[in-house]
């Protein structure tokens, strides 16, 4: 398997305090990867880093066969690369129609006079309508996303992800606060998306990590504890021991 | 300079004494020189009356240059003073007082040459006479205008001056004096020397004066003591000028010369030939100018050769005054290191002065920076509260009329008056916009708008004054080149004051504790029982409250008016961005920055504060690209990013 | 097949309609026209109502759009003033001077012809030379290009310092507000050659149109500003219809978020600063022509403060919000301190409209934004929604 993205011996710390302390992951192609952890273990952290909104101290991040180097680009660069961010809390554009949020993000050239000067591409229409498609919101698309559930809030910023196109996804906490059919469908959802890309998943939810059924890494204060199935690390004693507060 | 010093006292102690009982015979020996003097010989019997050694003699003397001696017919001298037709008259040696009709005396008019020689003879007798007040109003004449004939009388008096502090003024001026009366010259020289650290007026007058040039210009350069040989070249026209005063060249023709003289040659429409429509072109003017010289009707014209040529064919010098050249060599040395010894001393004063300045952003900035901090919100109007506070400082005057009590008075007063404002505005206006600082800032600019028309209604437009007490008002002098008012020191000690008032309250009281866990995390803080309201309620309070206490502190060195809040309004925000939010230090670094940079900038271009705002702020807009968290930034997730 | 913008945006349509047919009202009843129902100082105030709906289009494009509370707008538009204002003052008195020279027994050398001019510009700052910022002034085509390059790159350039190092929110604000600071304090000064704080002046005269009537000036000025009104709308709507405006709009509500859907934040805000800059810039090169008369004070912090108060009283977010805004307070402003509005006798104290209008605008201010966040502007949405119901 071919690596797509390497971090390693990642350091970063706030006011003295190391979030990320020699933190090194390889993610694959098209591989789904759930990250566990602890409160406080550094997971969210570590997604700011791979996205470029927190700098580490120390370390390096490689990305594609090209390998880039991560630090040196910034947000935007980053996304433009391939790597796609869902964050905790839905953040879609509340005040805008679920069509003007993913049409914004499809995969096309995003500069300001391409936008003002190349407004029909003839194809817009159809992606968009995959993509609602995909996350079951075709029939809303012209209301407010302001107006969507809190789980179709979270599908439609996947939505967007998928519409971006990237090569990686970085999805965190995707089930928080959805109901149990809710839950189900964002599984699927996340599964299908990681045929043709990679997926990593940052997860509370046990259960939600177990359907998910994928490589599982576990963080602990900023570094990598346990790697590899659900059921290999779920036997781990130190994972053990960090889940039971010892 | 010591052994100068004595030197030259040792050499001016052999004033004879001699003896005698009365005055009026010696008076009779001279009167006739006395009754009719003349400037030139006067000196002569003067010398030898104050030789006399008699304590008559300053009286003599003073009554003398006053016009009150009065001569009988018999040629006696009487001190008189005229009333109507007689005169009461004194003796000098006995002090009987007696009167006499006025036509058997004639009065002695000294005239202003002889005054004057009379009043130099007398400085030594003032400078040595018992009543301090005499002595000190001598020396001060000596200092208004200083002659050579005073520097040896002046020595004389140094060893028996028994007032401290007048005998180092009389060192001093002796000093001076002999820099520039001295007759050796290696004394001039050791005094020159001694006044190079001396940063005072006086001293660089007194330098200044041995330095004292004339420029002048010749064929050839002139014997004399020479300071320069100047290049015409760096100012040309001006140079020529010289030479045309000197009457060494005609005078150059201006343009408005040449066109008057063209215009004064018209003949049927042509000049020397040249069609008017010509003349539109400056050369042309130039070309038809000179053909009329060539007719002789004109004198030539001084082309920019002919300048140049008459100005490379002369001397242009700067001579000295000083005929001795050791001695300005060693003044100029002087000077310098005195100019050095002054750059020095302003770069303190300015330091003072910067020091000044931050204390009041600080006390301005201070209030601001802690709702900022605490509630992420910008007060708009918090300069609004600064001019409440200096209104109620002028208000408390209007019913306290002692200025002393009334400063007490205000100072808590337009705390409490201001805090109140912040409170009432806060749970009227600020809490219902929280989390949405860009509406805050404009909510509290409409406060800030409508307050200032208030006081604008109330108080009038013209400014009013908030007078400090008497022992606020001069100026701590340092020497001539640093001063500082006393209220800057107030408010720097006010200001300093309110640092460790608002580090304690902040690191010492529940309330700071509560204070600082809202600012580090909301959330988390109401989560453990405090109650954001109240402590946005107090800070806020607590934030406008200092606004108050600036405002009384500004109002007393500037004027107060509807508009003074807007003037430091800008610069307080300025202070908060530069030294980042929430950290009492961190204002303090930006008002030290702003107050530093502010005072640096108008320094190196002076007698501009306009410009110096100008630079200012560029340049913060500029540091904000290299800290744009400030000077003291939080970092990590606590910023809120 | 997308619709085109207008089609998506009736109100573009309304909005036109409304402004031609003020226009030919006003048209009709000016001066110019032989009326006398718009008298010619009454035509120059609506023509200068119209350039401030322009710059109040241009500030609600940037803050009521893309979220930058921009306190700098009115500087724009004073650079404006100033860079049209030294080719009027200048090509003026040059006619003038030239005209006086003409009595001269000589004809004028070129240098007679320049001192005479800088001394009529310059002698009220006790100055006879020209500095070197008026090097265009002589030449129209120039001072039109600097009307928009100057402060187009003033705003490039500051824009791009303060959005690459992410100062946002209230920070931007002052810092914004710092610069329409120093440029104020700039053009104070007596030495920086913009004649300090006496500023331009006698900008209503044109050069060359001495023979045109200032009713007819007048009239020309109103179309031209109803002209450039009608285009910066067309213009400012057009830009944000379609996928543009979304990213605006996004940025607005969450520029974290438009960062990694792979758009750079900063190009958008830089390109929408510096756009309404030039805008403005426009709207104020036609309004001091019509005020005759342009100063430093006119720069000062507050005025771009109160183009802000204009904006989220009309109604942040819509073009026309901004308009009406605009034309409601600075009407009402000039109605109320003109000494128009009759003063309140409550017995005990005399309520003069012109000591208490600013206080009565500052706290409806604060009342807007409290309780309307969404201006007047907002009783559009209420009309709406109640016809929607009604269906």
């Amino acid at each position: 398997m071919n690596t797509l993205l390497e971090v390693s011996g990642v350091s970063v710390s706030f006011d003295g305090f190391k979030a990320i302390n020699n933190l090194s992951i390889q993610i694959g192609e098209a591989e789904l990867r759930a990250v566990i952890g602890p409160n406080g273990a550094g997971k969210t952290t570590f997604m700011d880093i791979v996205t470029g909104k927190t700098k580490p101290d120390e370390g390096y991040v490689i990305w594609g066969e090209k390998s880039l180097s991560l630090l040196d680009m910034n947000e935007s660069q980053i996304a433009q690369a391939g790597i796609g961010r869902k964050f905790q809390k839905p953040t879609v554009f509340e005040k805008q129609t679920v069509r003007e949020n993913i049409t914004m993000a499809l995969k096309n050239p995003r500069s300001p006079l391409d936008l003002l000067f190349n407004r029909a591409a003839p194809d817009t229409e159809d992606r968009v309508r995959a993509v609602s498609d995909d996350i079951g919101l075709t029939d809303a698309l012209d209301q407010l996303s302001g107006a969507l559930s809190h789980g179709q809030k979270q599908w439609l910023e996947i939505g967007m992800l998928l519409a971006q196109d990237p090569r990686l996804l970085l999805v965190d906490e995707p089930a928080a606060g959805m109901s149990a059919t809710e839950r189900e469908q964002t599984t699927d959802i996340l599964v299908r998306a990681a045929k043709k890309r990679a997926v990593v998943v940052v997860e509370h939810d046990m259960e939600f990590v177990r359907r998910l059924n994928c490589k599982v890494t576990v963080l602990h204060q900023g570094s990598v504890l346990a790697e590899g199935s659900l059921d290999h690390v779920t036997k781990n004693q130190d994972v053990i021991d960090v889940y039971l507060g010892r | 300079m010591r052994s100068a010093l004595f030197a030259l006292i040792l050499m001016v102690c052999g004033v004879p004494a001699v003896k005698a009982e009365t005055l009026q015979p010696i008076l009779q020996t001279y009167a006739t020189e006395i009754a009719k003097p003349s400037r030139k010989t006067v000196g002569e019997t003067i010398d030898t009356i104050a030789a006399s050694g008699l304590p008559q003699v300053t009286a003599f003397l003073e009554q003398w240059s006053e016009k009150n001696i009065w001569q009988r017919t018999d040629g006696t001298f009487f001190v008189a003073t005229a009333a109507g037709d007689s005169l009461s008259l004194t003796d000098m040696d006995t002090q009987i007082k007696t009167t006499a009709p006025k036509s058997d005396f004639k009065q002695l008019k000294p005239n202003g040459g002889v005054r004057r020689l009379i009043a130099t003879a007398l400085v030594q007798f003032q400078l040595l006479d018992p009543d301090l007040t005499r002595r000190k109003t001598a020396v001060a004449s000596i200092a208004r205008r200083p002659e050579a004939a005073q520097l040896i009388p002046l020595m004389a008096s140094i060893d028996g001056e028994v007032d401290v502090v007048l005998k180092a003024r009389k060192i001093q001026l002796a000093n001076f004096l002999s820099a520039r009366f001295a007759t050796e010259t290696q004394d001039r020289i050791a005094a020159i020397n001694s006044l190079s650290a001396d940063t005072s007026v006086e001293a660089r007058a007194v330098l200044n004066q041995i330095l004292t040039t004339t420029t002048g210009v010749a064929g050839t350069a002139p014997q004399g003591n020479i300071a320069a040989i100047l290049d015409p070249m760096v100012a040309p026209d001006s140079s020529y000028g010289a030479l045309v005063e000197s009457k060494l060249a005609p005078p150059k023709q201006t343009v408005s010369d040449i066109k008057k003289v063209l215009e004064a040659n018209i003949i049927e429409g042509r000049i020397a030939g040249f069609p008017l429509a010509q003349m539109d072109d400056p050369l042309m003017r130039e070309a038809a100018y000179s053909a009329l010289a060539a007719q002789d009707s004109v004198p030539t014209l001084i082309t920019k050769e002919l300048r140049d040529a008459a100005l490379f064919s002369h001397v242009f010098y700067e001579i000295y005054a000083e005929p001795n050249a050791q001695i300005t060599a060693a003044a100029e040395v002087a000077r310098k290191s005195a100019d050095n010894h002054v750059t020095t001393a302003q770069f303190a004063d300015l330091t003072l002065d910067a020091l000044s300045l931050a204390s009041i952003f600080f006390l301005a900035a201070i209030g601001l920076a802690i709702t900022f901090g605490v509630m992420g919100v910008i007060n708009m109007a918090h300069g609004e509260f600064i001019m409440m506070g200096a209104y109620t400082g002028y208000v408390v005057q209007l019913f306290i009329p002692n200025y002393t009590v009334s400063i007490f008075v205000a100072l808590p007063l337009a705390f409490a008056v201001t805090f109140l404002a912040g409170v009432v505005m806060e749970r009227l206006v600020i809490r219902r916009l929280y989390h949405r600082p860009l509406e805050t800032l404009l909510a509290t600019f409409g406060v800030s708008i409508a307050l200032q028309q208030l006081a604008k209604n109330v108080f009038g437009t013209q400014a009013r004054p908030l007078t400090s007490p008497d022992w606020l008002a001069g100026a701590w002098i340092i020497n001539d080149v640093i001063q500082i008012s006393f209220i800057r020191i107030a408010i720097f000690i006010l200001a300093l004051l309110f640092l460790c008032l608002i580090i304690y309250i902040l690191k010492k009281t529940r309330l700071g504790l509560e204070v600082r866990a809202v600012t580090q995390n909301p959330g988390m803080a109401s989560s453990m029982g405090i109650n954001p309201d109240r402590i946005n309620m107090m800070t806020f309070g607590l934030g406008s409250g200092i606004a108050g206490i600036a405002g009384v502190a500004i109002g007393l060195y500037a004027k107060v008016t509807s508009e003074m809040g807007s003037d430091y309004i800008v610069q307080s925000f300025m202070t908060v961005v530069v030294g980042g939010v929430g950290n009492v230090w961190g204002t303090l670094a930006g008002a030290a920055m702003i107050g530093f940079g502010q005072k640096g900038i108008e320094w190196l271009n002076p007698s501009n504060t306009l410009a110096a705002q100008t630079y200012m702020i560029l340049f913060v807009i500029l540091f904000i690209q290299f800290r744009p968290k400030g000077i003291v930034a939080l970092k990590g997730r606590a910023a809120g990013d | 097949m997308e619709r085109t913008f207008i089609a998506k945006n009736p109100s573009i349509l309304w909005f036109l309609l409304g402004l031609s047919v003020f226009t030919v009202l006003v048209t009709i009843f000016s001066e110019a026209a032989g009326s006398s129902v718009v008298s010619t100082s009454f035509l120059k105030i609506l023509g200068k109502t119209l350039c401030l709906c322009l710059v109040a289009i241009a500030m609600d494009v940037v803050w009521g759009y893309c979220g930058i509370l921009s306190l700098g707008h009115f500087a724009f538009f004073g650079i404006g003033g100033y860079a049209i204002g030294m080719w009027l003052m200048y090509d003026r008195t040059k006619d003038i001077v030239v005209g006086s020279l003409e009595n001269n027994i000589l004809p004028p050398t070129p240098d007679e012809i320049t001192i005479a001019i800088g001394t009529q510009i310059f002698g009220v700052v006790g100055s006879s030379e020209f500095p070197l910022i008026w090097a265009f002034s002589h030449s129209l085509p120039l001072q039109l290009l600097a009307v928009v390059l100057v402060p187009g790159a003033l705003a490039l350039v500051f824009g791009w310092l303060a959005f690459r190092s992410r100062v946002t929110g209230v920070y931007l604000s002052i810092l914004t507000q710092a610069m329409t600071l120093a440029l104020s304090l700039y053009l104070f000064q007596n030495d920086t050659g913009l004649r300090g704080n006496n500023g331009l002046s006698g900008l209503q005269n044109i050069p060359g149109l001495e023979a045109v009537s200032q009713a007819t000036l007048s009239l020309w000025f109103f179309w031209a500003s109803a002209f450039a009104l009608g285009a910066g709308y067309v213009f400012f709507a057009w830009m944000l219809a379609g996928k543009f405006g979304s990213v605006i709009r996004a940025i607005r509500d969450n520029e974290t978020r438009v960062r990694f859907l792979g758009y750079h934040v900063e190009t958008y805000k830089l390109f929408i600063f510096t756009t309404t800059a030039m805008i403005a810039s426009i709207a104020g090169a036609l309004y001091y022509p019509q005020a005759g008369i342009i100063n430093p004070a006119e720069i000062a912090p507050i005025a771009s403060i109160y183009l802000a108060v204009w904006v989220a009283i009309g109604g942040r977010g819509r073009l026309y919000g901004a308009v009406i805004g605009a034309v409601f307070v600075s009407l009402m402003s000039s109605w109320f301190t003109g000494g128009s509005a009759p003063d309140i006798n409550l017995g005990f104290y005399l309520v003069k409209w012109t000591d208490w209008w600013l206080i009565l605008l500052g706290l409806t201010f604060v009342g807007v934004t409290l309780f309307f966040p969404k201006g007047i502007g907002g009783l559009f949405d209420l009309i709406s929604n109640y016809r929607e119901k009604q269906q």
